[in-house]
C-alpha cells in the first residue's frame, strides 16, 4: 500500500516533464508525444483532453510502462513521488502497477478477462501487492464490490464480466483498480462507452471515492462536459503536445487557445437555440508521422493572418506556464482575450 | 450438461445414420460388382444369383441398407457364413469375417499411433508457437515460423522414406517400424513406433506452431491483457493466465478435429512404415470391393470425429464461461 503523504505537502505528486512517446513503424517515426509536461497535486483531477490521437491514452500507458519496448522510445521524466517511472525497471513497475497507481478502461467488457470471475481478478492485484491469501482476497474483493455499489457484492463476485450490465462492469473495473488504494487512479475514458446516466452515476462514484481514498486522478476524456463535472485542473492536447493548461474555471471559462475555442464551439449546450449550428472545427487531426511545421495547429487555425508573418507555419509557440496556466499560442494575451470574446460572441467587460 | 449431451448425441446418431447411407448410395454408383468378382471365371447366372444372395447383396438398395442397420442392434445370419452377432457391422466380403471384430483388431495400432503422434505434435507445435508468440519478431520467431512454413508443405511419403533410409538404414539410430502390441512389449512398441510418430506429427506440428502463434499474437493484444498488466502481473503470469486462456479455446476445437480425423487411420503413414491399422485396412476395403468393410472403417472414422466434437464442445464450457450448454 502507499502513502500518499510520503512526498513534501504541497509540491506535485505526480511531475512529467517533456515526456516524448515515439513509436517507430514501417513508415516512419510517428510522435505519439512530443515534449509534454505537467503536474498533478495531492488529491487533484487531472483531467487531459484532446481529439482521438492527440495522445491522451498513449501519454498514460506510458507512465504505467504498458507500451511495447520493442517499437517504442519514452524520453523525459515522469516523476511519482520522486520516483522516476520511465527508467523504473521492469519489476519495480510491476510492483507499482496496481498498487501505487492504477488504471481503468473504457471498454469494461474488453478489459476484464472473460475467463475469470470478477471476484478472482479483483482478488489477483490484492494478492499480488498485499501477499494475502485467497480468503482474504476474496473478502476484500467483496469489500471493493460493495464499495462500488455493487448490490448483493457477496453473490456477484463468483459472477463473471459478461454477466453484468455495461454500468456495473465499469464498476468492477474501478473496484479492481482501486483494491490496493492507489495514490494515483489514470481513467482512460471510462464513461465513454455508457449511457448518460449511467456516465453520470459513474462519475459521482469516482469523486465520492477520492473524497474518501485522496487518490490523485488523471482523467482521459474526449468530452468537455465531463471534465466540467470532474476535473480540477486541465490540460488540453493537440498533436502529442499541450496547447493550452490551467484550473477548470481557468480552461473553460477563459481559454487561451483557438483550439480550446474550438473544442468549446463543438460542443452543444442546454443554454443555446435549438436552431443554431454546432461549429465544428475544421479540418482532420494532424498526422503524427508527418506533423505540420510550427504550430501544430496552424492548418485548421482561423487566426493565422492575425498572428501574421507566416509565423504559424514556421515556428512552434512555445508553452509560457505561469502558475500552472498557460496556452501555446502566438497570439498576444490582449489579442486572446478579444478574439475569444468574438468568438464566443460576448463583448469583453 | 445433461441436455447438451443427449441433445448431442442424438445429432451425432443422425450425423452417422447420413454418412452410412451416403457411403452405402456410393458403392453401388461404383461400376463393380463384388458378386462378380467372387463369383468367379465360370459362372453361371444361377451362382451369380447366389453368391449375391449369399452377399447379402440381391435385395433393392433400401431394403440391403434397413438390413444392414437392423443387423446394428439384432445381428444377422449369412446363409454362407453364419451368425455375426450384434452389433453387427457386416460380414466382409474379403475377409469373412465380422468386420467389427477385424476392426477392433486394428484399432490399437492406429490408437497407438495417433495418441503417440499427438503427444509429439501437441508439445512441440504448442511450444515453438507459445516461444514464437513472446519472441515475436526475433530471430527464434522467423526461425520457428519459417521452418513450420517448410514443415507444413513437406509430404509425408518422401520424409518418412528418406528419415527411414538414413535413421534406419544407414545410421542404426532408430528401430524398424513395425507395431508390437504395447500389452506385449511396451518397450518394443515404444521404439517400434517412435519414428512412424515423429513423421505423422511433422505435418501437425508444424500447423500447431503456426496456430499457437497466430491465436496467441491475437490474444496478447486483447484488452484484458493490457488490464492484467496494469496490475502489476508479472509477464509470466499475464502470458499464462491470460494470453494462453484466451488462445486455448480454439486450437482445442482443431485440436479435437485432428485427433478424431487420425482415429479413423493414418493411411499414407500406416501405408509408408507397413503398419496394420484402420488406414490399411480402409485401402484394402476399396481395393477388394469391400462394402461391409468399407462402411465399417467410414463409420468408425466418422464416429471419432463427431464424438471428440462432442467432447470438445463439452470442454470448451470450462474453458470459456460465456458457453453454456443447452
Amino acid at each position: 500500500m502507499s502513502d500518499p503523504m510520503s512526498s513534501t505537502p504541497g509540491g506535485p505528486f505526480l511531475s512529467v516533464r517533456d515526456l516524448r512517446v515515439h513509436f517507430s513503424t514501417e513508415d516512419g517515426i510517428v510522435k505519439a508525444v512530443d515534449g509534454l509536461s505537467f503536474d498533478l497535486g495531492h488529491g487533484r483531477t487531472l483531467g487531459i483532453v484532446g481529439e482521438s490521437g492527440s495522445g491522451k491514452s498513449v501519454t498514460n500507458m506510458a507512465l504505467l510502462g504498458l507500451h511495447d519496448s520493442r517499437n517504442t522510445t519514452i524520453d523525459g521524466e515522469a516523476l511519482l513521488d520522486g520516483q522516476d517511472l520511465l527508467t523504473a525497471p521492469q519489476r519495480e513497475l510491476e510492483r507499482l502497477r496496481g498498487n501505487k497507481m492504477s488504471m481503468i478502461f473504457q471498454d469494461a467488457l474488453a478489459s476484464l478477462s472473460p475467463y475469470h470471475t470478477v471476484g478472482r481478478q479483483i482478488g489477483e492485484t490484492y494478492r499480488k501487492h498485499t501477499g494475502a491469501s485467497r480468503k482474504e482476497a476474496r473478502d476484500r474483493a467483496v469489500e471493493m464490490l460493495a464499495k462500488v455499489g455493487i448490490p448483493q457484492p457477496e453473490l456477484r463476485v463468483d459472477d463473471y464480466p459478461h454477466q453484468f450490465s455495461g454500468g456495473m462492469r465499469q464498476r468492477v473495473m474501478i473496484a479492481m483498480a482501486l483494491v490496493c488504494d492507489p495514490a494515483l487512479l489514470i481513467a482512460d475514458e471510462p464513461t465513454t462507452a455508457l449511457d448518460v446516466t449511467v456516465q453520470a452515476q459513474i462519475m459521482d462514484l469516482l469523486k465520492d471515492l477520492q473524497q474518501e481514498t485522496g487518490t490523485s486522478i488523471i482523467f482521459i476524456t474526449h468530452d468537455l462536459g465531463v471534465i466540467a463535472d470532474i476535473a480540477d485542473d486541465v490540460l488540453v492536447m493537440y498533436g502529442g503536445r499541450c496547447v493550452e493548461r490551467g484550473t477548470k474555471q481557468e480552461v473553460l471559462r477563459a481559454p487561451q487557445h483557438p483550439y480550446t475555442w474550438g473544442l468549446l464551439g463543438s460542443m452543444p449546450s442546454l443554454d443555446h437555440p435549438v436552431d443554431v449550428p454546432l461549429s465544428p472545427i475544421p479540418g482532420a487531426p494532424p498526422s503524427l508521422l508527418n506533423p505540420p511545421t510550427g504550430c501544430r495547429f496552424h492548418p485548421r487555425c482561423a487566426f493565422i493572418e492575425q498572428v501574421g508573418d507566416g509565423l504559424c507555419a514556421d515556428a512552434q509557440p512555445p508553452l509560457e506556464v505561469m502558475d500552472g496556466r498557460g496556452a501555446a499560442c502566438h497570439l498576444g494575451p490582449a489579442q486572446r482575450v478579444e478574439f475569444f470574446a468574438d468568438f464566443a460572441g460576448i463583448q469583453p467587460n | 450438461m445433461f441436455r447438451f449431451l443427449v441433445r448431442r448425441i442424438l445429432g451425432a446418431v443422425v450425423i452417422l445414420l447420413i454418412i452410412s447411407a451416403i457411403t452405402f448410395l456410393l458403392f453401388y454408383v461404383a461400376p463393380r460388382d463384388p458378386a462378380r468378382l467372387a463369383c468367379g471365371k465360370t459362372c453361371t447366372p444361377q451362382t451369380l444369383a447366389l453368391v449375391r444372395r449369399n452377399l447379402g447383396i440381391a435385395d433393392p438398395l433400401p431394403v440391403q441398407y434397413w438390413h444392414w442397420l437392423q443387423a446394428l442392434f439384432t445381428g444377422r445370419d449369412y446363409a454362407s457364413f453364419g451368425r455375426c452377432p450384434a452389433p453387427c457391422l457386416g460380414y466382409s466380403f474379403h475377409y469373412h469375417e465380422p468386420v467389427l471384430g477385424l476392426i477392433l483388431n486394428r484399432f490399437p495400432t492406429t490408437l497407438s499411433l495417433a495418441l503417440g503422434s499427438a503427444v509429439v505434435f501437441v508439445l512441440f507445435g504448442v511450444g515453438a508457437g507459445m516461444l514464437a508468440a513472446v519472441k515475436q519478431g526475433r530471430t527464434v520467431d522467423k526461425v520457428a515460423s519459417s521452418a513450420s512454413l517448410i514443415g507444413s508443405s513437406l509430404q509425408i511419403y518422401i520424409v518418412g522414406l528418406v528419415a527411414m533410409y538414413y535413421l534406419v538404414d544407414q545410421w542404426h539410430i532408430l528401430s524398424r517400424p513395425q507395431d508390437i502390441p504395447l500389452t506385449q512389449d511396451p518397450m518394443g512398441w515404444f521404439k517400434g513406433l517412435l519414428l512412424p510418430w515423429f513423421i505423422l506429427a511433422l505435418i501437425f506440428t508444424a500447423n500447431y506452431t503456426r496456430m499457437t502463434r497466430s491465436q496467441l499474437v491475437e490474444a496478447l493484444s486483447e484488452d484484458y491483457v493490457r488490464t492484467a498488466r496494469a496490475k502489476g502481473l508479472s509477464r509470466r503470469a499475464v502470458f499464462f493466465r491470460f494470453a494462453w486462456r484466451g488462445a486455448m479455446g480454439p486450437l482445442l476445437t482443431i485440436f479435437g478435429l485432428d485427433l478424431g480425423g487420425l482415429f479413423g487411420g493414418a493411411i499414407i503413414t500406416e501405408a509408408t512404415f507397413g503398419l496394420h491399422g484402420i488406414g490399411a485396412l480402409s485401402v484394402d476395403a476399396v481395393n477388394n470391393n469391400d462394402l461391409p468393410m468399407l462402411l465399417g472403417v467410414t463409420l468408425v472414422a466418422a464416429g471419432a470425429i463427431v464424438v471428440l466434437n462432442i467432447v470438445v464442445d463439452a470442454l470448451y464450457a470450462f474453458i470459456d464461461p460465456r458457453v453454456r450448454l443447452a
